[in-house]
């Protein structure tokens, strides 16, 4: 019965949206009052029965109802409670369902928080957002339903795959596809601004908060992700450059471009067309990001073709969404031109330079995560795209950048006097070297070129983005939220830069047989294997070893790796046991029984590697602290529409 | 600097960056572009004797060996028609079994062994890696008496 109360309020959502949809636009387009008004009900509604259907089927999983044929694929009745609600998005059906819920929800947020834009715009808004919920729906309700049953009932699930059972995992999907959906609200305000033929710098003011808060839902979704990756799959790697993460990491890039291109076009009137561009770009590369993981296409073309009706549907979406929106923009954007001038020294320039750096980088990921697959469609040997590509062309594009920032942070909009900048952030430059110098020799005792420049740029980046905040507070100016929060994602960027060169330039990996009573001395710290027991969880028989960390004879700590085997699908599956620092994580895991008494340990020292994490969610808190600003809540009060003010614009770094 | 010099220096900056960072990028994508092979083009003398690629197939049943006690294995994969022998010194993924579809990278040496250093298997019990898939489908279709081109 549940199961069909979902299906039932999954179709009257898709009715709803298209309600939404089609009285949005067509009440927009001959200015009829009574059609408008029907909007944003239907989004209420719209929004209510989507939970239902998705809090159906989440009811379906805690219940263990093995008569629907999605909980008997991912779930099993010995599986803790937690995981059988992160099991709803454990597979293709419930992550879209999942996405039409974030979807929903930011829909509502922005019903809620648009009231104070102009009437048909904001109608436009949530109509396009209609018409994208709309065709997930079909999608859903024609290839991908959750809801279809299973004759007769399984007796008990297949389980959740293990890899899934895991805190940051289950929390990583919902938190990555706000993201992901988020970037649609932005991808809306552009088309309704198109379709509105007008693109102001009020334009910019509105669209900028939605598309921050995606921005840092996305941040802290890539980072969860790693992380995950880090710890569970078992190896210590903390990015792959698979084609799932790269799936990530596009959308993450083109926000990241987005962003900064809308600042410029809030504060200058400049970049329109290029901010819309970069709006479609980045809606763009999150549908091809959610789809095309979950039906396979990236891991496998053939995969692919196992369900042809579902291929059919995401090319024609993906088609339809993105030809759509260019067909639009090259229809509409060439009236809505930027007039307005900057010189070579300032910040516009600045930031079309970061533009063109990150969206170069996210041009490259692209090639080398859809070349492979380009080559197999044109049936000519099979290639892989190995990852010191994606190193390279990731590092080329951003060590510039890194450099830039440091200076575009001081650089004021317009005309900027360098000059006045350069001795301060030349003194941090000298000063960061320095230190970067100290820290390789005396801290690790070995100084490359790469290390040397890598902990320069980190040391002098997190200087720079200190300077602004401090000597505002020291001059007894006041601190706006937007220039701290810029402030605090560079200082991110920093820590990020740090953890990465530290771990990269001194990582110690060994693999190695040992026996119960073995030493092994890795990055000065002594690795005891003491012994293995059994060990038991809810689902699973593990097999646990038993290691003392000890340095200069002082103990560390006591580290527990394991190997388990699922009961249900009878993986093993390897639990790495971490010790975590702020200097260091040392890292056990256990490969197989090697006979002889002997198991197949990796061992690991992985410098800084915790910076990584930490300068993304660094970066995430400068997002929520820069949203925070007020001149975005003054949006409410219905403000005239305002002239470019470029003529008024504060000669010095007042905000992003 | 008027607005027209400017502009068309912005774009000749912009055009000089773009084709270096092409040019490199080729350059780059060349070096680290991996060849996949299945064991039957590898008998036949295909794959490359001087660099690293990669091969793939299922491990046959009873091929995997390894000195008690030592991290070396070897193991034979095969595609149903040929096998190639596979040396591997590391940990194994956890989805490594006798039976499994699996990927190495690594080089050939002299006597034919393939000495890989990176062993994967993917985390799904019933996933064949493609390439595998497609070259059994393959071999299947060709295979005498099916017919089938």
């Amino acid at each position: 019965m549940i199961p069909e109360l979902g299906h039932y309020a999954l179709i009257l959502a898709l009715c709803l949206a298209l309600a939404q949809a089609g009285f949005g636009l067509a009440g927009a387009y001959w200015r009829r009052e009574d059609w408008l008004a029907v909007v944003r009900p239907a989004v209420a509604g719209h929004f209510v029965f989507v939970s239902l259907a998705f809090g159906c089927l989440v009811a379906s999983f805690v219940a263990n109802d093995f008569s629907l044929h999605y909980v008997a694929m991912n779930s099993n009745s010995a599986l803790p409670t937690f995981y059988r609600v992160a099991a709803v998005w454990g597979a293709h059906e419930g992550s879209l369902l999942l996405w039409i819920v974030v979807l929903a929800v930011w829909t509502l947020a922005v019903a809620i928080f648009s009231r104070g834009l102009p009437a048909t715009f904001g109608a436009r808004v949530l109509a396009v957002l209609g018409l994208i919920s709309a065709g997930f729906m079909t999608f859903t309700l024609a290839t991908s339903n959750p809801f279809v049953r299973l004759m007769p009932a399984a007796a008990d699930g297949n389980d959740l795959n293990p890899l899934l059972q895991d805190f940051a995992l289950a929390v990583h999907p919902p938190i990555l596809y706000t993201g992901y959906v988020g970037l649609s609200v932005a991808f809306s305000f552009a088309i309704a601004a198109m379709l509105e033929g007008r693109l102001d710098q009020l334009w910019a003011r509105w669209t900028r908060p939605w598309t921050t808060v995606a921005w840092m839902f996305l941040t802290i979704g890539i980072a969860l992700g790693s992380w995950w990756a880090y710890y569970e799959l078992g190896w210590g790697g903390w990015w792959f450059w698979d084609p799932v993460e790269n799936a990530s990491f596009m959308p993450w890039l083109a926000a990241t471009a987005l962003i900064h291109s809308l600042a410029v076009t809030e504060k200058r009137g400049l970049f329109k067309s290029w901010t819309l561009l970069l709006a479609i770009l980045g809606f763009s590369f999150s549908l091809l990001g959610t789809f095309l993981v979950r039906s396979g296409v990236l891991t496998s073309v053939h995969a692919f073709a196992t369900d042809p009706a579902r291929g059919l549907f995401v090319l024609t979406f993906l088609f339809l969404c993105i030809g759509g929106a260019l067909a639009l923009y090259a229809w509409r954007a060439p009236k809505l031109g930027s007039q307005s001038a900057f010189e070579l020294w300032s910040r516009e320039s600045f930031l079309l330079f970061n533009n063109v750096l990150l969206v170069v980088a996210a041009g490259l990921i692209l090639l080398g995560t859809l070349y492979p697959i380009f080559v197999d469609w044109l049936q000519l040997p099979k290639v892989s795209i190995g990852a010191p590509w994606f190193n390279w062309a990731f590092m080329a594009p951003m060590l510039p950048l890194i450099a830039l920032l440091g200076f575009g942070m001081h650089a004021a909009w317009k005309h900027a006097r360098m000059a006045q900048h350069k001795k301060p952030l030349l003194v941090a430059l000298a000063v960061a070297l320095l230190a970067a110098f100290l820290i390789a020799v005396a801290g690790f005792g070995s100084a490359g070129v790469l290390t040397i420049i890598g902990l320069t740029a980190a040391l002098w980046l997190m200087a720079s983005a200190l300077r602004e905040p401090i000597s505002r507070v020291r001059h007894g100016h006041s601190l706006s939220p937007s220039v701290l929060g810029m402030a605090i994602a560079h200082f991110g960027v920093g820590l990020f830069v740090l953890g990465v060169t530290g771990v990269e330039s001194y990582k110690i990996q060994k693999d190695m047989p040992m026996r119960p009573g073995d030493v092994a001395e890795v990055g000065g710290y002594e690795f005891a294997f003491r012994g293995l027991r059994n060990a038991t969880g809810p689902n699973y028989v593990a097999v646990e070893g038993d290691f003392a960390v000890t340095r200069n004879g002082r103990e560390v700590a006591t580290l527990h790796p394991q190997k388990r085997v699922y009961r249900v699908q009878q993986n093993p599956m390897t639990e790495a046991g971490i010790s975590v620092g702020w200097t260091r994580d040392l890292f056990v895991a256990l490969g197989e029984d090697l006979g002889a008494g002997a198991w197949s340990v990796r061992v690991q020292y992985k410098p800084l590697i915790r910076y990584i994490w930490l300068g993304a969610l660094v970066m995430a808190l400068g997002g929520i602290v820069a949203t925070t600003d007020r001149r975005y809540r003054a949006v409410k009060a219905r403000e005239p529409v305002a002239q470019p003010q470029a003529a008024g614009a504060p000669a010095r770094g007042m905000a992003t | 600097m008027t607005p027209r010099r400017k502009r068309l220096f912005i774009v000749l900056a912009v055009l000089a960056g773009v084709s270096v960072a092409a040019a490199l990028a080729v350059q780059a994508f060349r070096d680290n572009m991996m060849l996949f092979f299945d064991p039957s083009q590898v008998v036949a003398g295909e794959a490359p004797r001087d660099r690293a690629f990669r091969v793939g197939g299922m491990v046959t049943k009873g091929s995997v060996t390894r000195e008690p006690g030592s991290l070396e294995v070897r193991f034979v994969v095969t595609d149903f028609r040929h096998s190639v022998p596979i040396s591997y010194s590391g940990l194994l993924p956890d989805l490594f079994r006798e039976g499994q579809g699996i990927v190495a990278r690594g080089r050939l040496n002299e006597s034919g062994v393939f000495v890989a250093e990176e062993v994967l298997a993917k985390h799904d019990e019933n996933y064949m890696p493609p390439e595998v898939a497609e070259s059994l489908k393959r071999d299947a279709n060709s295979a005498p008496g099916s017919g089938a081109p």
